[in-house]
């Protein structure tokens, strides 16, 4: 049951997205995160609904995919959308039941939030289908470069990030193995109401941190025995480097941007 | 002097309480000699608390000796500033495979030796090829670890330590957590790689059946070397290998029991073939 779970749910095709350098598609999808919540009125609006159809067409990646994203996010959606809907001051007031009062104002807000979000959890599982966890990791590490002269320990950072992938499946198999173990001896872990259930976790996690730290220990020893000594002087064996569809999708991206930022100010 | 040298080599695990007053000394290593040639395959046998994983730790510079010196390559391993060039001389593979593996893709992970070397990018890739290669392990390179058996990561752990291209290797109980198929698997990529390559192996263990190909060995109990000489020495001593609680290949101690109850075999037996020999020779001997 615990092993159904998966972390950076890719999906393996040859797209252009998929060979994309991680760097372009970290730097996209803030931009798109920075567009969606600036857009104003509706060409604005279709002006972000294109580009997102255009990188899901270009991804190659099942629709039906992102769709499963946004059942996590249905009742946020809900609650968001509801309290638009009822506290937006206006003029155009369509209906007033008791002190709550629905404007066209408020309508048009609730709508508005609710493809923001929804636009924002398929266009950010755009870029987590088409990347592997490692080039994200390596992505992030050389994009937050720069963060290392105000003494960010980037390297350490990213390192960390991929020995946490690495560990997930391991760490999950080994609390199947102690859940079972403690349920041989008559733990229950199904019953009783949240305070107990909360309870019957102790004998859970208590021997599943130590056996995560007795990991660690034999992970850095081991990590240590291979010379290594933290990211000075390391080379890389595969380095990222920008190709020429990398430039032009920077380009594409610039382009995007300052389209919303224009749709806004002028119209 | 040879590539590994060990003179009175001392190892105590101090415990402290909390205002740092030393609690409790525990020798883990009591005065050990010990003198590798390059290009030999070691073996070093003791029980459970013998103070042979501490010995390994030792030359792979991860821990400071107490009293005594160790030279990796004729390097101090007491010096810091030699700590570097001794893990680059002596690679260490050791007993839990899921815990010495870093990366999420195999050929990635054997590339993390040279990463941190910084070996320039084309050689990382010759380099990971031919380790992968030489464990046989290369059609698994763009796998994830955790789909491979005990024994298909050792190997990728082993490859890993290769890449690094180390004059010796030191395997710290690499079987003891596989099956008899892992621990065959492994053990047969360890010689070909001393026969082939010509690394020095230092094998630790307490797997009888695993020494018998060793050039030489070492038995240790209680922090001190207690024996020492060719497999066939030792196992010809089945009585004292006993008395420190160890036990003997079932073939020896099957023709350690014949001679005692008065067949004419030869001491030392380890293999079935040999034992095979001796019998029929008796045999024929009779009539």
């Amino acid at each position: 049951m615990l092993r159904d779970i998966t972390i950076g749910q890719y999906y393996p095709a040859k797209s252009v997205i998929h060979q994309l350098d991680p760097r372009v598609k970290l730097m996209a999808t803030l931009i798109y995160i920075i567009s969606l919540f600036s857009f104003q009125g509706i060409v604005g609006f279709l002006l972000v609904t294109a580009f997102l159809i255009l990188i899901i067409r270009l991804s190659k990646v099942p629709f039906s995919y992102m769709v499963k994203g946004l059942r996590a996010i249905v009742i946020l959606m809900l609650i968001t959308a509801l309290f638009n809907l009822f506290l937006t001051p206006g003029e155009d007031v369509l209906l007033q039941i008791w002190k709550l009062t629905i404007t066209m104002e408020g309508v048009k807000n609730a709508v508005f939030m609710m493809v923001r979000l929804v636009y924002l959890i398929v266009g950010t599982s755009v870029m987590t289908l088409t990347t592997t966890p490692n080039q994200l990791t390596d992505g992030l590490e050389k994009s937050l470069m720069p963060l290392r002269k105000i003494h960010v320990p980037v390297h350490a950072i990213a390192m960390m990030m991929s020995i946490a992938l690495r560990f997930i499946p391991i760490l999950i198999e080994e609390t199947d193995i102690i859940m079972k173990a403690q349920m041989a001896r008559g733990a229950d872990f199904e019953n009783g109401n949240l305070i107990k259930r909360a309870k019957s976790m102790v004998p859970l996690l208590v021997p599943l941190f130590i056996s995560a730290f007795r990991r660690a220990d034999d992970l850095a020893m081991a990590m240590e025995a291979r010379c290594y000594v933290g990211g000075e002087g390391r080379t890389r064996m595969k380095p990222l480097s920008y190709d020429k569809r990398d430039y032009t999708a920077y380009l594409v991206l610039v382009m995007f941007l300052v389209l919303v930022i224009l749709a806004r100010i002028i119209l | 002097m040879g590539i590994i040298k060990a003179s009175k080599l001392v190892h105590e695990y101090i415990r402290r309480d909390e205002e740092g007053n030393v609690e409790s000394i525990q020798t883990a290593i009591d005065h050990v000699d010990i003198d590798v040639k390059a290009g030999d395959f070691i073996a070093v046998l003791g029980h459970n608390g013998s103070g042979k994983s501490t010995l390994a730790k030792h030359i792979n510079a991860l821990l400071e000796p107490s009293e005594g010196t160790l030279w990796v390559d004729g390097k101090d391993t007491k010096d810091p500033k030699n700590t570097y060039e001794i893990r680059r001389a002596a690679g260490m593979v050791f007993q839990n495979p899921d815990n010495q593996i870093i990366a999420t893709v195999v050929e990635e992970d054997v590339g993390f030796g040279p990463e941190n070397m910084g070996v320039p990018c084309e050689e990382i890739w010759t380099r990971v090829e031919e380790s992968l290669k030489s464990v046989g392990m290369l059609k698994y390179r763009s796998h994830s670890p955790n789909k491979l058996s005990g024994g298909q990561k050792q190997r990728v752990a082993i490859a890993g330590v290769m890449a690094m291209e180390p004059k010796c290797i030191v395997l710290d109980e690499p079987t003891a957590m596989l099956d008899p198929n892992g621990r065959k698997e492994v053990l047969r990529a360890v010689h070909e790689l001393n026969r082939k390559k010509g690394v020095t192996v230092i094998l630790i263990t307490h797997y009888m059946e695993e020494v018998v190909d060793a050039d030489y060995v070492y038995v240790m109990d209680k922090g001190q070397v207690v024996m020492q000489g060719t497999p066939r020495s030792i196992f010809s001593q089945v009585e004292k290998l006993k008395e420190h609680r160890l036990d003997v290949p079932q073939i020896t101690l099957l023709a350690h029991e014949l001679k005692k109850s008065g067949l004419a075999i030869a001491d030392g037996i380890l293999t079935r073939e040999e034992l095979l020999e001796a019998l029929e020779k008796l045999y024929h001997r009779k009539g």
